[in-house]
């Protein structure tokens, strides 16, 4: 693997994985649980497409094969998408979409805090601009699971439930491989085992705080970082894909 | 003092033109009256979230989804403020939702006909955030406060709405014949319901003298209509399209174009409940509400131990 092909691949991931979770996130536009919150979540699902075009735009050029953002978007199967299983995940009820996102937060927070220092410029630039908007992610979906957690009976227990169905996936969000030791060593990539322990610490207050369990002894889902995703990917991008699809030779 | 003084003195204020703020004395038809209007408004925006919320899962470029996901929660902001500003005459807005989610509050029709294609979003951009923006325009320096106040936001907003639409419309109308096709068949649909948003002709709805004295209309519903047509037009001819009217052509000695009414029948029907997505629109705003209920309750829940805990300590 040449340099460029693992800055391609590692740009994919961050982008990909940022798409993804905003298409997930604006499902919820125009359905929120009420106004202000309808508002804040499309506000947020913003940022982060806006993280993944500027993402995916980099990917492209690095590449250099003519493609556009858009291509690379619109044009690639659910096989050779990169993002992060837990970006895919349906966002069940509010309470599932929160924790998820909480979990996303936490680790974004740290981990593009990281790469605003990385030695390649463009993605310290993305990274430099995406702290700001991740500390107020962060705080909005810290303070939901705190407020979900403390708040009714029925609050509470559809948050425990959301943990479980979406503990499963958190984990893959620290998984590195022949990419990431390659980018390390040229100080492109964020070494993410250094990222783990505060992550752990940080979200282990937040349930204990949230009066939550994390689920004992889950096993690890894998497979993102090969292209290998669960049922839901294709889904997603049969939708979002669809009318590029349609009309390959058409510009909008 | 008496309630004739103070009537006088709300007359007097209107007559200069002055600015009517919350605190201050009103008769109770105005302020009905501005419930009413304003509460409208915000449900059409909360409404009008729906139809192009439809098409930014499928948006087919991501500068495509920045933008419509942007106006949809643009459209959101509008009802936030208007809701705000409803609330400032004494109402509240678990009231205002009440009555919009129980099918009693209109909001504006022309939300409730499909967006069928991506054409769509960009006609709904273009023609009814254009219409809206005719009919509202005026209400920028109308008699309320809060309300004038709001109405110079969102009527920025609104044209920065309309230019875009106007953008996607010409992507579609100079792209693939597919796409122009696209374009056609939204300005097919849309070119009706669009000229019924300036309400039913003048003779069916003689201009309230009250709403043109609260300054909450200046030109009736057949001036809006054809300054909506003339201005329009070149833009359509500019995009190569076909208005789908037979009878619409130039009219030199009225410096305007003639053309047909639309269905008023239609327009009716759609009113009463029976345009193609009235039931879905509302289905969809009552899923919604219900489904957040248990998160409103848990936010008014925790706000509320916290406030123990703040007293306790
Ligand atoms: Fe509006
Ligand atoms: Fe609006
Ligand atoms: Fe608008």
């Amino acid at each position: 693997m040449t340099s460029q092909e693992a800055l391609v691949n590692y740009t994919l991931r961050l982008g990909d994985t940022s798409l993804i979770l905003a298409q997930r996130l604006s499902e919820w536009t125009g359905h929120g649980p009420f106004l202000e919150e309808d508002l804040a979540l499309t506000n947020i699902a913003l940022d982060i497409f806006g993280r993944a075009k500027a993402l995916l735009e980099y990917a492209a050029k690095v590449e250099g094969k003519g493609r556009t953002e858009d291509d690379i978007a619109f044009f690639r199967s659910d096989r050779e998408y990169f993002n992060a299983l837990i970006t895919e995940q349906p966002n069940g009820d509010y309470a599932k979409t929160i924790i998820r996102q909480a979990l996303i937060d936490c680790f974004d927070l740290a981990f593009y805090t990281e790469l605003a220092k990385s030695k390649d410029e463009t993605l310290a630039g993305i990274a430099a601009k995406s702290i700001k908007e991740i500390t107020y992610h962060k705080r909005h979906s810290f303070s939901w699971v705190n407020r979900f957690g403390n708040g009714t009976e029925e609050s509470f227990n559809r948050l425990q439930k959301g943990l479980n169905e979406i503990w499963p996936f958190a984990g893959e969000l620290f998984e590195m491989n022949e990419v990431d030791a390659l980018l390390i060593k040229e100080g492109v990539a964020v070494d993410l085992s250094t990222l783990k322990a505060n992550w752990e610490k940080e979200i282990n207050q937040l349930l204990a705080k949230a009066n939550l369990v994390a689920p004992e002894g889950t096993y690890v889902q894998t497979g993102s970082r090969k292209g290998l995703h669960g049922e839901h990917l294709s889904y997603i991008l049969a939708e979002m894909q669809s009318l590029p699809r349609m009309h390959p030779t058409a510009k909008w | 003092m008496g309630v004739v003084n103070f009537e006088d003195l709300f007359e007097a204020k209107l007559a200069k033109n002055d600015i009517i703020e919350p605190k201050d004395w009103m008769p109770d038809n105005y302020r009905k009256h501005l419930i009413r209007q304003i509460s409208q408004h915000a449900h059409s925006e909360i409404v009008g979230m729906l139809p192009e919320g439809n098409w930014i899962t499928r948006a087919p470029s991501l500068r495509a989804k920045l933008v419509l996901l942007a106006k949809v929660q643009d459209e959101g902001g509008h009802g936030l403020y208007l809701y705000t500003a409803a609330e400032s005459l004494g109402t509240s807005r678990d009231e205002m939702l009440d009555a919009l989610l129980t099918g009693k509050a209109k909001y504006s029709s022309i939300f409730n006909y499909p967006t069928l294609t991506w054409a769509d979003v960009g006609a709904v951009g273009w023609l009814v955030d254009g219409a809206a923006i005719m009919n509202q325009v005026m209400l920028q320096r109308t008699s309320y406060g809060p309300y004038a106040r709001a109405m110079v936001r969102i009527c920025k907003e609104e044209s920065f709405h309309q230019r875009q639409g106007y953008e996607l419309m010409t992507h579609l109308a100079f792209g693939t014949p597919a796409q122009k096709e696209m374009a056609q068949d939204a300005l097919n649909r849309w070119w009706y319901p669009t000229l019924m948003m300036f309400g039913p002709p003048d003779i069916e709805s003689p201009n309230s003298e009250n709403a043109l004295k609260w300054r909450i209309k200046r030109e009736t519903n057949d001036e809006l209509r054809q300054r909506f047509v003339n201005q329009t037009m070149p833009q359509i001819e500019y995009l190569g399209l076909v208005v789908p009217d037979k009878n619409l052509k130039w009219n030199e000695a009225k410096k305007g174009y003639d053309f047909s009414e639309p269905d008023w029948t239609e327009f009716k029907a759609v009113i009463k409940g029976n345009g193609p997505c009235n039931k879905e629109r509302l289905a969809s705003r009552n899923k919604s509400h219900s489904e957040g209920a248990w998160v409103r309750e848990a936010a008014a829940a925790y706000a509320k131990k916290q406030n123990e805990n703040y007293q306790a300590a």
